[in-house]
């Protein structure tokens, strides 16, 4: 369905280059949950970006379904692919309400029956028809994060991309999220790309992911050998040791 | 609907139509704007200003441009008879020539607010999120209008035009939009890599729609917040060009136009000039404090 082959992403501000991804290749089937795991600034986030075109492709091939993409990226692209921000308190306009939010994907694609699509988008993630009306800041954090679940779904996609949808949450709404995130892929068949650095949610989440560090991917992984602990860099060891928690060091 | 009910209808948590979001989000920025009390009184002369001028032909007792009698009528001093603020050289009623210059000052603070409001929020925004070249351009051609003293270039204008009002108000347009184009920018900067303009172009929103439907409602306020504190500059502006007879001729009661005539009298018939001098301030003044307000209640910076 979505594939990556060598994706190289470098920004060039004035003088400096930041090579972000240095060659990243991976392959996601229909229908599949695919994870990226690292720790901040191993440019896990980049590789969604680049996929929706925020961020530029130096070098490298994404492909969707077989075909190229072109940059910039067609209305097409957009209604077969779409993403969830990591902020739920950055990721909406201050000064829109939800069903500003909600109709306006819809008006630029031209969608049918949109006073209907809205109400079945907010109940598809559990939020009430009396949400409609409101703004973001009369919202909590996990409100808003289906709000921006239920804009991404609004177009119908095929393809979602996670940038670490349940960071910026709280713990017991963390696991709200990621099952509503669970049961609208079973329902949809959807294909989700889901970027974290907490590999007890992607765990949870994933079939199969890649561990990155410093813009290189340094290893592939299925759940099965994630749960059995075979992980065979030291980084990913290290990484899966620092999910167990925090550990107190011994007393000497 | 009773007065309780319609308080609850717009303070609603949960509004039922968009009529009702929009309405309840307006009458919260009332309820904060209302605690502020020297905004009040800037509101209260910035609409009595309003009602001055719409009702001009009611108010005045007088004729603002025919004068009464030459030999017995000239230079009477205020709380003469029914002139209550006198007459000048020409024997004319100051105050009818106030209430009707209040026209003159509205029609220019309006076409200004008009013209250069939107020069100023197109060329910001999209110098601001395009970047690039067209940043750079629109940016150097802000910054050839910034560095001309707003007055002189005015003046300039005035004299390849010809004098009268309607030129200043051009002239006055030109010369005060950089300022807001700086600001929109600036706003523009800020947000236009946020996750909400990303978000949007996600969707396949064009670079027109994200300008206009999500760029362009953020950098309002900030713009409408700066033109309201300018209003007071384009009046004394306004008033300059007149003094200096490039702007409105006589005999239109134009309030600079008044204090230039009366200056020759300032010594001996001092409330001439005096008067429409008060009455700019005070019309300056008011739109300071609506400005200052409004700077509380809109601006998010600010907000304690």
């Amino acid at each position: 369905m979505l594939e990556a082959t060598d994706l190289h992403v470098t920004f060039r501000s004035g003088g400096d280059t930041v090579k972000a991804v240095r060659g990243v290749s991976f392959a996601v089937a229909k229908g599949e949950s695919f994870g990226i795991v690292g720790e901040s600034g191993s440019g896990k986030s980049t590789v969604l970006r680049a996929i929706c075109g925020l961020a530029p492709t130096t070098a490298g091939v994404i492909r969707l379904a077989g075909t190229p993409l072109a940059a910039p990226r067609s209305p097409d692209f957009y209604r077969k692919v779409q993403m969830v921000f990591q902020d739920p308190y950055a990721s909406l306009h201050p000064r829109h309400t939800i069903d500003k939010v909600l109709s306006e994907p819809l008006a630029i694609h031209g969608f049918d029956r949109r006073e209907e699509r809205i109400e079945e988008a907010l109940a598809d993630v559990g939020l009430g028809a009396d949400f409609r009306f409101r703004y973001p800041h009369q919202l909590s954090g996990g409100q808003r994060q289906r709000v921006a679940v239920a804009r991404a779904l609004i177009l119908e996609p095929e393809v979602l991309l996670l940038d670490e949808p349940t960071s910026a949450l709280d713990a017991s709404i963390q696991a709200e999220v990621l099952n509503l995130l669970d049961r609208i892929r079973a329902e949809r068949g959807l294909t989700y790309v889901m970027v974290s650095h907490d590999l007890a949610v992607v765990a949870h989440m994933c079939d199969r992911l890649i561990v990155m560090q410093h813009g290189l991917a340094v290893e592939e992984l299925t759940r099965e050998a994630l749960a059995a602990y075979r992980a065979e860099t030291d980084y990913t060891r290290k990484l899966l040791s620092a999910s167990e928690g925090y550990t107190p060091a011994e007393a000497p | 609907m009773t007065a309780m009910t319609r308080r609850e209808w717009l303070l609603s948590d949960r509004p039922a139509s968009r009529r009702q979001a929009r309405a309840g989000q307006a009458y919260r920025t009332w309820l904060t704007f209302r605690t502020n009390w020297l905004a009040m009184v800037g509101l209260g002369i910035v609409l009595a200003l309003i009602l001055v001028a719409i009702f001009a032909n009611v108010i005045a007792p007088y004729d603002p441009v025919l004068g009464g009698d030459l030999r017995t009528a000239r230079f009477l001093p205020p709380m003469t008879g029914d002139h209550l603020l006198g007459t000048d050289d020409l024997s004319r009623d100051i105050f009818s020539r106030i209430v009707h210059g209040s026209r003159l000052t509205l029609m220019v603070v309006v076409l200004v607010a008009v013209i250069a409001t939107p020069i100023g929020l197109l060329v910001g925004t999209t110098a601001g999120y395009f970047g690039g070249w067209t940043d750079t351009i629109l940016m150097r051609i802000t910054d050839i209008f910034l560095a001309f003293p707003r007055l002189i270039l005015a003046l300039a204008f005035v004299a390849a035009l010809g004098p009268g009002i309607e030129n200043a108000i051009i002239a006055i347009a030109i010369t005060s939009w950089p300022p807001y184009a700086r600001l929109a920018r600036a706003e523009t900067l800020t947000i236009r890599d946020s996750d909400y303009i990303n978000a949007a172009r996600l969707q396949g929103a064009s670079s027109a729609r994200i300008l206009w439907g999500h760029v362009t409602p953020l950098c309002l306020s900030s713009v409408i917040i700066r033109v309201t504190l300018d209003m007071a500059g384009i009046i004394l502006t306004a008033a300059g060009l007149g003094f200096l007879g490039l702007g409105a001729q006589p005999p239109q009661p134009e309030w600079g136009a008044m204090i230039a005539s009366g200056r020759r009298f300032l010594i001996d018939q001092w409330w001439v000039a005096t008067m429409p001098g008060i009455a700019i301030f005070i019309v300056s003044l008011g739109f300071n404090l609506l400005g200052d307000g409004l700077r509380d209640v809109l601006d998010p910076k600010a907000r304690k």
